[in-house]
């Protein structure tokens, strides 16, 4: 038997996480992804781990991602040439979620930016995997006058209802921090960035440190009862599950913004200046409606439905394609979303793709899938 | 048991009389994951060695596999529509896939045995 749609990478060619020994001993099938040797599932499996996200907490390394500091008098100001997001109203320790642009407002990646305290200006990047030797080398080049240093630390991700208890007893006051909210915690004697966010539409955290540190925050971690680790497959299966696009399939250099449903990342004081690449078609989408829409799709199926799958309209035209697709283990169904003309995309609408030589109705459903848990701050307290 | 035999693509047939039961290797549905949807040919179909019989689904991706036997298809196990997952938990008895009446029995001669497939799993 063979797989469809996995292309094999030399393992010689790919890179090792810091945490590798780790994951092997804790029974990780590793595949390749971005160049690196990813865990792709422990032994639990795919379905479980994204099951005990959404009960408990899982532990995710995700340090194959970019992160860097680009620092200097005026950077906010000057990110905002290259991305859509309001950058300069961004306050100390929060964090947002933008996009880089091309002249045409095609996205070239999407990535949380953060603003970190203290007097200097600096901001964090985390940036995808795939897209950081672009990214890194675009913003150097563009923003010349700023310090650019890409941070050599690994990355974890811990998420679900149980991760704010479990973070809390090992750093007290992490528990408190607000959704998107910032804080540098002591870990050890050395700094451990925390930021309340993820990619699973669970309430979590992201937590990034340097990789001498890292083997016992993640053993501290996943000595917990309510803490088991997860990978790229829970992984996938959870951002699908809560809607939120991946870039280079639900998100690339032909979507841009508006289309994408990404249109609340661009802050209302951006929408009306504009100063950033493909500025033109982002106000026209706004103004006009965009052409085509990212949507959720129920395939009327067992059989989950894959990126690239066309849609159909009942007429037999082209409408669209499927850009993820695949099985939610928490509905116990198959889900996807993908691109459908505009006077197709709404919610309720009956569409058809081609699976194998057989005819499949989809019906176009609003995303999330999974209704997000984020943390909201209690009335009354101060969202920092 | 003794008279299973094993494809380089990791499917198995079990030889009974001119029946022979097809499915995957324990180790190609650990290697696969939760499998989560199966497509059967139907009852009648001629298959042809070498070629697909059947897809498997998993969260992740979708497999073909392919027959390890040319012949026709006598029986589909039609327990995989509600619980595929029982290829996952018992690939070689109730996770069996499709049973061929086997147009050639010299064609399960060039299959791996037991052992041999062991030794081979140990090159990968």
């Amino acid at each position: 038997m063979t797989e469809l749609d996995v292309a094999p990478t030399a393992p010689s060619a790919l890179a090792k996480l810091p945490l590798d020994a780790l994951h092997r001993r804790l029974g990780a099938r590793m595949a390749p992804f971005a160049g690196y040797e990813m865990p792709l599932q422990y032994e639990a499996g795919i379905v479980a781990e994204t099951a005990h996200t959404r009960r408990a907490a899982s532990l995710f390394d995700v340090s194959h991602m970019g992160q860097a500091i680009l620092a200097g008098a005026g950077v906010a100001r000057a990110l905002e040439t290259l991305a859509s997001a309001d950058l300069i109203s961004l306050a100390p320790e929060r964090t947002r979620y933008t996009q880089l642009l091309n002249e045409t407002g095609g996205i070239l990646d999407d990535l949380l930016v953060t603003r970190l305290p203290g007097v200097e200006e600096r901001l964090l990047l985390v940036v995808n995997a795939a897209r950081k030797q672009h990214d890194f080398a675009l913003i150097a080049a563009a923003l010349p006058r700023f310090d650019f240093n890409p941070l050599d630390r690994v990355l974890l991700a811990l998420q679900g209802p149980r991760a704010a208890a479990v973070l809390g007893a090992l750093l007290p006051g992490a528990e408190d921090l607000a959704f998107l909210g910032w804080r540098a915690f002591d870990f050890g004697g050395a700094p451990l960035f925390v930021s309340r966010s993820g990619y699973t539409g669970e309430d979590g955290f992201e937590l990034s440190l340097r990789a001498e540190h890292a083997a016992d925050l993640a053993h501290l971690l996943l000595a917990h009862e309510d803490v088991g680790p997860a990978g790229l497959g829970a992984r996938d299966a959870l951002r699908l599950e809560a809607g939120l696009p991946l870039y280079g399939h639900d998100l690339d250099e032909t979507t841009d913004p508006v289309e994408a449903g990404l249109g609340w990342s661009i802050g209302k004081r951006r929408r009306i200046e504009g100063g950033f690449p493909g500025y033109a078609r982002i106000r026209q989408g706004f103004e006009l409606g965009p052409a085509r829409m990212r949507v959720g799709l129920l395939p009327r199926s067992k059989a989950p439905l894959r990126e690239g799958a066309a849609l159909h309209a009942l007429e037999d035209e082209t409408v669209g394609h499927v850009t993820s697709g695949g099985f939610s283990p928490t509905l116990q169904r198959p889900i996807a979303m993908g691109y459908v003309a505009i006077n197709h995309a709404k919610v309720g609408a009956t569409l058809s793709a081609t699976l194998r030589d057989k005819r499949i109705e989809v019906d176009v459903a609003a995303l999330p899938f999974v209704a997000h848990r984020y943390f909201r701050t209690p009335v009354g307290k101060d969202a920092r | 048991m003794s008279d299973r035999r094993y494809s380089k693509d990791h499917e198995y047939v079990a030889l009974e009389g001119d029946i022979a039961t097809l499915g995957i290797s324990d180790y190609a549905q650990s290697q696969l994951g939760d499998i989560v949807f199966i497509e059967l040919p139907d009852v009648g179909k001629k298959v042809v060695k070498g070629k697909e019989i059947a897809v498997i689904e998993s969260v992740k991706a979708a497999s073909e596999v392919y027959s390890p036997v040319g012949g026709e298809v006598v029986e589909v196990n039609s327990q995989l529509g509600e619980t595929p997952a029982l290829v996952n938990d018992d690939p070689l008895g109730r996770g069996w896939l499709v049973k061929v009446r086997i147009s050639d029995p010299g064609e399960c001669a060039s299959l791996m045995d037991a052992a041999a497939y062991s030794s081979f799993l140990k090159t990968l």
